[in-house]
């Protein structure tokens, strides 16, 4: 009997793959909700990425309607994204915070002078310790928060124009006119 | 009315793909000559149809016909000519197109070209064909109809993707299909040799050619995509282990796996199974990759437009066809004879230590790939997997598989004495030491470990290869009989094997000195200012507006000079497509085999000046100059007299497996 197990392992280590890729097609990447909807921000203390002395910490992101957007430069959906993210800053109507994830402090200044800057601040994640508090999957990621620094909305993937007008910016206008 | 044509054609095709799976093998089984003989017929007929399908795509975007969806949807009337040609497989649609006109290809390309093989074999081999065409015609037609129609219709197309209007990425999807569609004529020959229960030294050298070809053409794909990546992305990096660049990894480091068991089988007889079981990998990897592209179930820069009704429908055409083998391969595996005996060291165990370490690489790669899926599943959270955990495990494994490569083609075969081999290996193995201490000490330069290693590596594989040349033609009567007839039987297999394993070399340079020596600088520069980096002085000349057939670009001037001689002009550009307004870069670059430079142009800061990203990359050519040489080496194997005369001789006799071969490589 052992003797045809040995010939069946391949046939059973394929159908344990199928049935995780079956599970896996339930599991959309980009649509699955965050469990951090609806709650407060994970705490972060984090040094800023123009500035290793200075730091920057969730509190900073309270009081207004914010945005935290996860990036890196070895991400090349980011780059995608950026655009977008220009649009989103040039419009005013958001304060957007970045989360530079697992990435090298130098390459990531660079990005911004190469590629224009959306951001008020960036916060330097090195180990990716604050981006496993966030629940992040993979860059890029944005988070919307409300004033009280609740997440209200997590964008996996790359921001496009359509999200951005269909969701981000309604939502925006929403928490802006809560309270 | 031509699309309708091209629908009707591509149910016709389908039709003729049932009966090229079912009569064939039928009567390959039941006995009846008739039916077998309606293989070859029915792989014409399929071919027939799927071109015409496929031309009719073709001219839909040539004609601006932007009733069929696809077209209005990837297509535009000022696309130039070849990007109308290729943005026929610019989408999902029309390249699974192109997957079933060349699957439809090698099919009739197997039919014409192996007059030599016993017609039951052939059925078999062409009916398994058919089986997986089965498959992707109906995929098409079910799910993925290229031609169907959209109301109102658009007056202009949505355009193709900017990134791929590029002369690289319009043959970059043929070639690695071909690849992958090709290792599917070895697993039909597994497939029809394990139904056959004839598992045998004929079946591992009809095998050969075809998987050493398909071989060949995903490495082109391969190289061709990373080389894409290096100029048309702006970053100058050239692989970003991204889920689907290994996705046609996985398949290729099974082939290449596959290729060298099937060697051993084929001369030794041994490994039978396990040259069976890579058969069957090999492909199933391929269709895996099709699914993680296609179904959306990863994140990646490559992702079409994931729809789960697609993924399921691949999920259990993947199910019937590896399932199916698989079963057939425990069903049957067990029967099979095991070959030729070999001791502990031996030409046996370093190809099959060579090919267990192929494996393992995949298997990781398959892990990292899928462990963002699998903790998602199990509901751990979700974590990424990148750049650390692949090369992590690329140091680890390659220097092995580099030292094992290096003595594979000089021990002998069934049994190597230890001693002798280190006798042999003494030379080589002094000089690639000495040059590895002599990079990793700084002496000449800074020194690095790292290079040293790589270096140490190169040196090893290229001086063992000449150690190969010199015990191959040590004599004039060897060196006049390589003179007189070059294309001799087995002369190709074995400078393929020397070219190829060169290649190997030529890559590990390129890789290492690339990411130890390279310099990169991020600069804004006013007109006029220059820069100096690497010995290099970069000046810019400023931006100007030009216009092209479908984009308006900013081009930046950048002239480069060495000790006051110029070097290079080059050019970069920003450009923004009119339809889809994304920007993109097009990076200037001075190709040279010992070193790039590479300028792309980023963002206008405003009087004039600008940010620019320079960089100064060493040897970075070497890495596709390896992969050219390794598809090289395959194309030269593959080309070997002896699959074409020899075949016929070996057909008729019933193939000795201890028949000693001409050539000691390969």
């Amino acid at each position: 009997m052992s003797r045809y197990l040995r010939y069946l392992t391949p046939l059973l280590l394929f159908l344990l793959l199928a049935g995780l890729l079956y599970r896996g097609l339930s599991l959309d990447p980009k649509i699955v909700p965050s469990p951090l909807i609806g709650k407060p921000m994970p705490a972060f203390t984090l040094p800023r990425l123009a500035d290793a002395g200075a730091t920057i910490s969730d509190t900073d992101l309270k009081g207004k309607v914010s945005a935290l957007n996860i990036w890196a430069t070895w991400c090349v959906s980011c780059r995608a994204e950026h655009e977008v993210l220009l649009e989103l800053a040039r419009t005013g109507k958001v304060d957007i915070y970045g989360l530079n994830y697992k990435d090298n402090r130098a390459d990531a200044q660079r990005w911004l002078t190469q590629l224009g800057d959306p951001y008020i601040a960036n916060a330097f994640d090195a180990d990716g310790r604050t981006g496993i508090d966030w629940g992040v999957y993979g860059a890029p990621e944005t988070f919307i928060m409300d004033k009280d620094g609740i997440i209200r909305h997590k964008h996996i993937g790359p921001l496009t124009r359509e999200a951005l007008e269909q969701e981000i910016l309604p939502l925006i206008a929403r928490l802006e006119a809560a309270q | 009315m031509i699309p309708e044509l091209g629908h009707f054609a591509l149910i016709l095709a389908l039709c003729l793909s049932l009966v090229l799976a079912i009569m064939p093998m039928t009567g390959s089984l039941a006995n009846i000559p008739r039916w077998v003989a309606m293989a070859k017929p029915a792989a014409w007929g399929q071919f027939f149809f799927t071109a015409i399908a496929f031309a009719c795509l073709v001219n839909a975007f040539l004609s601006n016909d932007f009733s069929v969806a696809y077209v209005a949807n990837h297509g535009n009337s000022l696309l130039p000519t070849v990007y109308k040609v290729s943005a026929v497989w610019g989408a999902h649609e029309g390249s699974l197109l192109l997957w079933a006109l060349i699957l439809s290809g090698w099919t009739i390309a197997v039919a014409t070209l192996t007059s030599n093989l016993p017609a039951v074999m052939l059925a078999r081999v062409l009916s398994v064909m058919g089986m997986i065409s089965i498959g992707f015609m109906s995929f098409l037609l079910f799910t993925s109809n290229p031609f169907e129609r959209v109301f109102p219709v658009p007056l202009e197309g949505g355009d193709l993707n900017p990134l791929l209007q590029d002369f690289g990425l319009a043959i970059h999807p043929p070639m690695l299909y071909m690849g992958y569609v090709g290792l599917s004529v070895a697993f039909s020959f597994a497939i029809a040799a394990l139904i056959g229960g004839k598992l045998d030294a004929t079946w591992a050298r009809w095998s050969r050619p075809w998987t050493t070809v398909a071989w060949v053409f995903l490495t082109i794909g391969i190289t061709l995509g990373s080389w894409w990546a290096y100029y048309e992305l702006g970053w100058g990096g050239w692989w970003f282990w991204d889920p689907v660049e290994n996705a046609s990894f996985m398949p290729w480091l099974v082939a290449t796996a596959l290729i060298h068991s099937l060697a051993v089988t084929e001369k030794r007889g041994a490994f039978k199974r396990w040259t069976v079981l890579l058969s069957l990998m090999a492909f199933s990897l391929s269709l895996l990759g099709t699914f993680l592209v296609r179904s959306g179930v990863l994140t990646s820069v490559h992702s079409f437009a994931a729809d789960p009704a697609r993924g399921l429908f691949i999920l259990i055409f993947l199910l019937i066809v590896i399932g199916g083998s698989l079963t057939l391969y425990a069903w049957r595996a067990p029967d099979v004879t095991s070959g030729g005996r070999f001791s502990t060291l031996s030409r046996e165990t370093l190809l099959l230590g060579n090919n267990l370490l192929l494996v393992v690489i995949t298997a990781f790669i398959l892990l990292g790939t899928l462990a963002p899926l699998f903790y998602d599943a199990m509901g751990w959270g979700k974590i990424s997997v990148g750049f650390p955990w692949f090369n992590t495990m690329f140091v680890i494994f390659t220097p092995l598989m580099v030292v094992l490569m290096g003595l594979g083609p000089m021990a002998r075969w069934k049994h190597q004495a230890p001693a002798e081999l280190l006798r042999t290996y003494r030379m080589a193995l002094l000089a690639s030491l000495a040059a590895g201490i002599l990079v990793a000490l700084p002496l000449l330069h800074d020194g690095s470990p790292w290079a040293g290693l790589a270096v140490f590596l190169s040196v090893w594989l290229v001086s063992s290869l000449l150690l190969s040349l010199r015990q191959r033609y040590r004599n004039r009567a060897s060196i006049g009989k390589l003179l007189k007839n070059p294309a001799a039987r087995g002369n190709g297999s074995y400078f393929g094997m020397v070219i190829a394993h060169l290649g190997v070399a030529v890559f590990i340079i390129g890789v290492t000195f690339v990411s130890l020596f390279e310099e990169e600088q991020d600069v804004r520069m006013s007109p006029g200012q220059s820069i100096d980096m690497a010995g290099y002085t970069f000046r810019f000349d400023g931006v100007r507006s030009v216009q092209g057939p479908n984009y308006r670009a900013d081009q930046g001037t950048i002239v480069v000079t060495r000790a006051g001689k110029q070097e290079a002009q080059l050019t970069p550009e920003k450009r923004t497509y009119t339809v889809q307004t994304k920007p993109m870069t097009e990076a200037g670059i001075n190709a040279g085999l010992m070193r790039d430079i590479y300028v792309s142009l980023g963002e206008g800061l405003g009087g004039g000046d600008w940010s620019l990203r320079l960089y100064y990359k060493p040897f970075v050519r070497w890495i596709w100059l390896g992969g050219l040489l390794i598809a090289l080496g395959g194309l030269l194997a593959a080309l070997d007299r002896r699959y074409r005369i020899g075949v016929r001789r070996y057909a008729s006799t019933t193939a000795p497996a201890s028949r000693k071969s001409l050539a000691p490589g390969a």
